[in-house]
């Protein structure tokens, strides 16, 4: 069968692809449908277009940011997922470079244990670790990062005990001979080495703790102005009495975007990270 | 280079492993010790034996979420496995704009949970108010709900790593099996899906596992409403510590139950599949 149309491939192929792009990007375009309607004709009226007296202009926008701190939010979400990325990447890649070059009984069983922490779900731990934390006042956006780094240790170390083994040991000799220190030798000749499978580590904890709703409500909660967008967005629908969808609308747009903007421009690394995540994890 | 290498224990370990400690492996002893005791805060447990375990499983909302669990897993992840990997057999031909495609395709994996959720909650009760209905009528409607939402989520996933699997199969041995007369289904059960079966060990690791801790999806798009017939296992032990005072002991018993499940099912399944695959 000859039928490659102008070097799309089959068309039939091409057109089911075509059609499910479709089906995949309704809810995207029905949220932003919606987001310009008063809130009244988004449960009368959930499929037309935004026209005449359903159009409100911005006004679901200016009610939902306000009504739950969007900014604010975006800004606490932002801090904690940047600062604790980049706390688990310094600190998880040292360890996991420790163990994996210093063997001992102590560093064997803390392997074992980062690793079993990778399939003990967070409801295990999620009253116990919240009561602790707030015994210790970690139930701020920096105790956040301190958690973080805590919890999704196992994942990291793992993933970059895995890399650390395939690098040949004479490069570290020689520097080591050459006079560095073992935080010089780390600094300046392994973690340059490590630099692919830090950024896949840091696009899977990027995307587990920008997302996170648990972990911040628990300890941090909604009553104080340290909410992250999921704990925003749940605050919004969980706590009022009469639920304002139009709010909801326009806050879920703006909750999309910077993941979108996000992709869009380190797309190539995410899917990377992402496969090579799943392959080891 | 050991030697010289121990006395830096405390730059290169210490960090994480205080951390670690703090919001692992204390929280994660507590627990199990805190399921034989009762309690309401965790300093003043008094210590009760099996009566918690005992509590969970004759619980009748907890035994209704592990059996909705597992309807929905089961589904799940069936129907994820099948369109994610028809979908990277149609984005590994030859055809024009594979990288658009598979741009869209994997967008919704990034979104999280809760936001997820909610945009497929008002898409679903957009949808059934058009016949009149709601979601929170009838658990069905949750039911499917739930196994839309979790496949408009993970098939892009799934897809992204059956592609890189496909990828590796060599074209040598398509061209061989083309030569010998194979049929292109031929082609496909007995050369390319043996081929890919590392991947496939992974895919249906990540969709169990995705689906049984399924949490934000959960809240966000039914709360577990009509009256918890669609709480799903974790749901369910957040709302016994949270929504129930004095239940907090059967709560980690619960907890508990649900680790041993999910560390199990992690464990089988890897156990299970890796014998299936073939080295290429």
């Amino acid at each position: 069968m000859k039928t490659k149309g102008k070097g799309f491939g089959h068309p039939a192929v091409f057109g089911i692809l075509c059609g499910l792009v479709v089906v995949f990007l309704t809810p995207i375009f029905f949220i932003l449908l919606n987001s310009f309607k008063g809130k009244l004709y988004i449960s009368d009226n959930p499929f037309s277009w935004p026209s005449g007296e359903m159009f409100v202009g911005l006004e679901n926008y200016t009610e939902g940011i306000r009504k739950t701190g969007f900014f604010s939010a975006f800004g606490w979400s932002a801090f904690i997922t940047v600062a604790s990325v980049l706390v688990i990447i310094l600190f998880t890649s040292m360890t996991a470079w420790y163990i994996t070059r210093v063997k001992t009984k102590l560093t064997s069983a803390l392997y074992y244990m980062f690793v079993f922490s990778m399939v003990v779900p967070f409801q295990m731990i999620m009253f116990t670790m919240s009561k602790l934390a707030d015994m210790l006042h970690l139930n701020n956006p920096v105790g956040m990062v301190l958690l973080y780094l805590g919890f999704g240790a196992g994942l990291s170390v793992f993933m970059f005990c895995g890399f650390v083994k395939s690098i040949p040991l004479e490069i570290e000799e020689a520097a080591m001979i050459d006079g560095c220190s073992p935080l010089q030798t780390f600094f300046q000749v392994v973690m340059p080495i490590l630099k692919p499978t830090a950024i896949t580590v840091a696009i899977l904890n990027a995307m587990w703790i920008w997302n996170d709703y648990l972990l911040p409500y628990l300890v941090i909660g909604v009553s104080t102005p340290y909410k992250t967008i999921p704990v925003a967005v749940q605050y919004l629908m969980g706590s009022y009495g009469a639920k304002d969808y139009g709010s909801l609308m326009a806050l879920l747009v703006l909750a999309i975007i910077p993941i979108i903007v996000f992709y869009l421009f380190c797309q190539k690394y995410i899917i990377e990270g992402v496969v090579a995540g799943a392959v080891k994890g | 280079m050991g030697k010289s290498m121990k006395r830096y224990f405390a730059i290169f370990v210490l960090p994480t492993l205080i951390a670690f400690l703090i919001a692992f492996v204390i929280p994660f002893v507590m627990g199990i010790y805190l399921s034989f005791c009762d309690f309401t805060t965790v300093t003043n447990s008094e210590f009760v034996g099996l009566s918690n375990y005992i509590k969970a499983f004759t619980s009748k909302e907890f035994l209704n979420a592990l059996w909705f669990t597992v309807k929905f897993a089961v589904v799940a992840i069936f129907t994820i496995n099948v369109c994610g990997f028809l979908l990277a057999l149609m984005l590994t031909q030859k055809i024009k704009g594979t990288n658009l495609f598979r741009t869209v395709f994997f967008m919704p994996n990034l979104i999280g949970g809760i936001v997820l959720g909610y945009i497929w909650q008002s898409m679903i009760n957009g949808v059934l108010a058009e016949m009149g209905v709601t979601m929170l009528m009838d658990p069905k409607y949750g039911y499917w709900g739930l196994i839309i939402l979790m496949n408009w989520q993970l098939i892009g996933y799934i897809m992204i790593i059956y592609i890189a699997g496909l990828q590796n199969v060599s074209t040598d041995v398509l061209e061989a099996a083309k030569i010998d007369g194979a049929s292109r289904l031929q082609t496909l059960c007995k050369v390319t899906i043996p081929m890919v079966m590392p991947s496939i060990t992974i895919c249906l690791f990540l969709t169990i596992a995705n689906s049984f801790k399924m949490f934000d999806q959960n809240l966000a798009l039914t709360g577990g409403g009509p009256s918890n017939k669609t709480t799903m296992l974790a749901l369910d032990i957040y709302n016994t510590f949270y929504e129930r005072v004095g239940f907090e002991g059967v709560g980690q018993a619960k907890a508990v139950i649900f680790f041993i499940i999910v560390a199990g099912i992690a464990m089988t399944q890897l156990v299970l599949t890796r014998k299936k695959e073939v080295e290429n």
